[in-house]
């Protein structure tokens, strides 16, 4: 497997800057990032989760619902938000909101898809009200979130291939 | 957006506010880059940052309040000194977001992968049809 050029910077006092190049062409990403029934395949987090409700209404002041489980606790966990912005294939714009958030306020996504020789180069970046908002949202993955090692990562991974080959 | 297991203790996360905070500035993380090479006291760093000796006191004071350097007491002109806890561990946090992230993005890949063929393979169709 190549090694991503996965990139996550704190910038400034209060934003979160994640980058990635996709090997696929920039329609295809942005609507694997806005269509629900490709979003769930992918947006899973750690090993055990699944996303039981995955809507997303693309247009402008249109809601966005996701609701994740763990399927051994039936922990669940909701976010949801409004999008301000919506440009296919390039840019779109949401607030983002946890049901019972650890950190105050709401949060600002900007993510853009920009095309180059074939490939999209992502990045999404996240405004917090606050700067210890931020801090929260970087401390929270950190046990089970970051536990999956990269052998079972693999195993995931050729699981959520045959899935997405069933689904299509 | 990221999936919360636990909270962490709130004096972890004061002090990784601190850090944060200290290398938000770009002048306070030359002065980390130049420390980094090795000791300095307020005057080694006045000159080549070419500010004021009040301002260098100010930004030193930032990154001590942070625990992200030190200054020895019993050293005339107390030299200052890299710390590498504090920086190690808000690197560690921004690591293991990454990776949080990774494992997402690998099954993106794949995805994406999946779509990628099936898009070819309707295409050959279409051109066959014809």
């Amino acid at each position: 497997m190549n090694k991503s050029d996965l990139k996550v910077e704190a910038r400034g006092e209060r934003e979160l800057v994640i980058s990635r190049t996709f090997d696929a062409p920039v329609e295809m990403v942005f609507d694997a990032h806005t269509k629900p029934e490709l979003v769930r395949q992918w947006l899973l987090g750690p090993e055990g989760w699944t996303m039981p409700v995955c809507e997303i209404d693309l247009r402008v002041g249109g809601k966005y619902r996701y609701v994740w489980k763990k399927e051994k606790t039936g922990d669940e966990m909701g976010l949801g938000g409004e999008f301000r912005e919506v440009a296919r294939p390039e840019r779109y714009v949401a607030t983002e909101k946890f049901d019972e958030s650890w950190y105050p306020g709401e949060g600002l996504s900007t993510t853009t898809f920009e095309e180059r020789g074939g490939k999209t180069h992502f990045q999404n970046l996240m405004q917090y009200e606050s700067r210890a908002a931020r801090e929260a949202v970087l401390e929270s993955p950190m046990e089970e979130g970051l536990g999956v090692g990269y052998d079972r990562l693999e195993a995931l991974l050729n699981k959520q291939a045959q899935a997405a080959g069933q689904g299509e | 957006m990221v999936i919360l297991e636990t909270r962490i203790p709130r004096t972890e996360s004061n002090r990784l506010n601190a850090t944060f905070a200290a290398l938000a500035d770009p002048t306070r993380r030359a002065i980390l880059a130049r420390l980094a090479r090795g000791e300095a006291t307020v005057n080694d760093l006045v000159k080549p940052f070419n500010i004021s000796q009040p301002a260098i006191s100010k930004h030193l004071k930032v990154l001590e309040r942070a625990g992200l350097i030190s200054k020895d007491i019993d050293r005339q002109r107390r030299p200052r000194r890299i710390e590498a806890g504090p920086m190690a561990e808000a690197t560690e946090w921004l690591e293991k977001y990454r990776e949080f992230w990774e494992v997402n993005y690998k099954r993106l890949d794949t995805l994406l992968d999946v779509m990628k063929t099936v898009e070819k393979k309707k295409k050959s169709e279409v051109k066959r049809k014809k």
